[in-house]
């Protein structure tokens, strides 16, 4: 298979782990792009792009405008504040407007899970979602596993421990389902209230204790912990969860000696994972950010600029 | 008024225990008689009825009307030409309009424009003003201008204390209670069931213990201070049990489930693509709690099936899903799809007579309205069924002004022929007889 044949990139739990190797081959050439000095190359030039985020995003959305720019691509980036949302235009009349401009290819974050579904039944063009509510987050669970092919040389029978609060994290479900069907063994650990029901259906294992989860873990990678889940009732205090959850070189001390520490950011240093871990030498944490650009280049070239043969 | 004569259909009448080949005759908006062979008379229309079944007319007690307040989404009139269409001859109409129904001039203004309707409708009061969970409506006196029965039904009565003065009133005017049952904290803004397929699609989940946490406070107070509860859409298996229990222990205890509780699952939401549609409260559940519904129905601890009948402007339902409101309309959908259930060999145990004891027999005695007989001077409201009739869901071709339905495109065996209100034909092979039009 030399190409995608899809039309949009809605989650990785619909994705073949042949499409996922596709990709993460692609993107091993397009990173290569990026470390020439004249980042830039004609693939889409004329294709047009809308990013649409209704929540706000750093990384992201910087990840797609970059790599749309290094594919010569012409993009218009919308976000949540500025759009016609605020005004009540419904989210399918805003797509169709800017669709009839003659958009190919829509990046939408969007708070409410199945919206990028629902953007894509709606319209003809190509939809990545960049993160739908609680639901997947698909190029950031590729970037993910691109990092740690990258470090690691393969993905097959790795254990990756995340830990957090899986229940929310559209970050979780992508590198769950990615992972899996890549043939790693996954384990997750956290607060129970933080874990999704019947999280069986995964194909995971959940430990409550972070220390056995990590053990003989050759990746593992902390999530983001929402302040705002603590008034909701779902965990005591920031101070408790950083003591018993927090990731630190001393709770790490069972997982494999060249674990990669992995975290999809913005971290809250100091609750989920401390400075000395996030910055230490086995931290991947900005290698993700570089993968990001390479895997998003690679979707955008698989889904707007043909086959690899062009 | 002429008489009607419907002849050589199987006329099937659980109150009677009647199940066989015979004529019907209808004179004077009334049932006239039953016999083996009724000869007409100069006067009498015939429907001749050979291979059809005969009914008495369906009685869906858990439907939403929007008016008034909502006409777009669903009026009186259309409404009533959705329950023809859908084989009912009577529906009770949920409190939860604008203006809330929770004053005898809401009841009265139902009633009023029910007079222009096809089918019988039947107000339901609020239990609290406004639906505020916190003062009594005026049950009495609503009951004396027609409400059947009272009902936040949209929302629980949260409140603990409210519920047990309404119930504890209640039961001095003999009034029935409809319970929407649902603890709203531990709901918490879910949006489907709690369950494996809410885990993968990132959906927030609503508990099954959110329903049953509310059954059980309330069949404690039912307990305590007495009255008659009747539990609205049951959703799970611990809901089933929480009900038979009380049966058990002679509490006054009813309750119903809709068609969509027992044909679908959770994974319906998944299934269709996060489709909006399969979007209602109580959410569509697991397997598991399927099958406990439908054993609940088989064994009497549910007592009726009603639609939930909960009509949308599909601009309302075309949007994500966080942000559709709950609600699937089924009134012209419920008969053909229990009747399909039926016919299919699906379901062993469920069959016509109990299908028609749950829409009509049952609902009847539990609101204690005319109807849910074929006896000698009852209403002559009857619902005759075609079981060879074909049809395909097609929410565009509705009388209901909604399309809201997760079963558009689903092809039934089983079909309404015939709706006949107080003697009266109000829809005929599926075209439905407009008097408001008329008058």
């Amino acid at each position: 298979m030399q190409t995608l044949r899809r039309k949009d990139i809605l989650g990785l739990e619909e994705m073949s782990a042949e499409e996922i190797t596709l990709i993460l081959e692609t993107a091993r050439s397009m990173r290569e792009i990026m470390q020439r000095k004249i980042k830039k190359v004609p693939t889409l030039r004329g294709r047009s792009i809308l990013n649409l985020f209704y929540e706000p995003s750093t990384r992201t959305k910087a990840s797609f405008e970059l790599a749309q720019k290094y594919m010569s691509a012409d993009s218009v980036s919308v976000a949540g504040a500025s759009s016609s949302l605020t005004k009540g235009e419904t989210l399918k009349d805003t797509v169709r407007n800017v669709e009839v401009m003659g958009v190919e290819c829509v990046i939408m974050r969007h708070p409410v899970s199945g919206s990028a579904y629902y953007l894509a039944h709606n319209v003809e063009a190509s939809v990545i979602n960049a993160g739908d509510g609680m639901h997947e987050h698909p190029t950031q669970g590729l970037l993910d596993m691109f990092t740690i092919w990258e470090k690691k040389g393969r993905l097959e029978k790795l254990k990756v421990t995340i830990v957090g609060d899986i229940r929310h994290s559209r970050v979780a479900r992508s590198n769950i389902w990615g992972l899996k069907k890549m043939g790693a063994e996954v384990v997750v650990a956290g607060p129970p209230t933080l874990m999704p029901p019947d999280l069986e259906v995964f194909g995971i294992n959940f430990c409550s204790n972070v220390e056995d989860a990590v053990e003989d873990a050759d990746v593992v990678m902390a999530l983001r912990l929402q302040k705002e889940r603590q008034e909701s009732g779902l965990f005591p205090s920031l101070r408790e969860y950083a003591e018993l959850y927090g990731l630190n070189t001393q709770r790490l001390k069972k997982a494999k000696e060249d674990a990669l520490i992995m975290h999809p950011g913005p971290m809250n240093r100091g609750i989920e994972i401390t400075s000395e871990l996030a910055d230490g030498p086995n931290s991947v944490v900005l290698e993700q950010v570089t993968g990001g650009v390479a895997v998003r280049m690679a979707l955008l070239y698989l889904l707007l600029g043909g086959t690899k043969e062009e | 008024m002429s008489n009607l004569l419907i002849k050589n259909g199987r006329l099937i009448d659980p109150l009677q225990e009647l199940d066989g080949v015979t004529d019907l005759l209808l004179s004077g908006g009334l049932i006239e008689k039953i016999a083996d062979k009724i000869n007409p008379t100069v006067d009498t229309e015939i429907i001749e009825a050979e291979g059809l079944i005969i009914t008495p007319g369906l009685i869906d007690m858990h439907v939403h009307l929007r008016d008034p307040g909502e006409e777009y989404k669903e009026d009186i009139i259309s409404g009533a030409l959705a329950a023809a269409a859908g084989g009912f001859t009577a529906l009770a109409a949920m409190a939860n309009t604008d203006p809330v129904c929770d004053d005898p001039s809401v009841v009265r203004y139902v009633m009023d424009r029910a007079r222009d309707a096809v089918v019988k409708v039947y107000p339901i009061g609020a239990v609290t003003r406004g639906l505020n969970g916190k003062e009594l409506a005026e049950m009495g006196r609503m009951k004396r201008a027609g409400a059947v029965a009272f009902s936040d039904d949209g929302k629980p009565v949260s409140g603990g204390l409210i519920m047990r003065n309404a119930l504890q009133y209640a039961s001095g005017l003999d009034c029935l209670i409809i319970a929407h049952e649902e603890d709203l904290s531990i709901a918490a803004g879910g949006v489907m069931h709690e369950g494996e397929t809410s885990s993968t699609l990132g959906l927030r989940g609503i508990p099954s213990a959110a329903e049953e946490a509310m059954i059980a406070r309330d069949l404690i107070l039912l307990e305590s201070v007495g009255g008659r509860i009747h539990v609205a859409h049951l959703s799970s298996a611990g809901s089933v049990e929480l009900v038979r229990q009380a049966k058990e222990k002679g509490l006054k205890v009813t309750a119903e489930v809709t068609p969509h509780h027992l044909l679908l699952t959770d994974r319906a939401v998944k299934n269709s693509g996060y489709s909006t549609n399969t979007k209602v409260n109580p959410p569509l559940r697991s397997e598991l709690d399927r099958q406990a519904l439908w054993e609940g129905l088989f064994d009497g601890t549910i007592d009726a099936i009603a639609s939930d009948h909960a009509p949308h402007h599909p601009d309302d339902k075309d949007v994500e899903f966080d942000f559709a409101p709950f609600g699937i309309a089924g009134l012209e959908t419920t008969l053909s799809l229990l009747l399909d259930e039926a016919f299919s060999g699906r379901n062993k145990k469920f069959n016509l007579p109990l299908l028609v004891e749950k829409l009509s027999t049952a609902p009847a005695r539990i609101l204690n309205i005319p109807g849910g007989s074929l006896k000698p001077g009852c209403p002559a409201d009857v619902t005759i069924i075609d079981p060879l009739r074909g049809m395909t869901v097609n929410p565009e071709k509705w009388y209901s002004k909604s399309m809201n339905t997760p079963f558009a495109g689903r092809r039934l065996m089983g079909a309404p022929v015939y709706t006949i209100v107080d003697g009266r034909v109000v829809m005929k092979e599926g075209v439905a007889a407009d008097y408001s039009r008329i008058n």
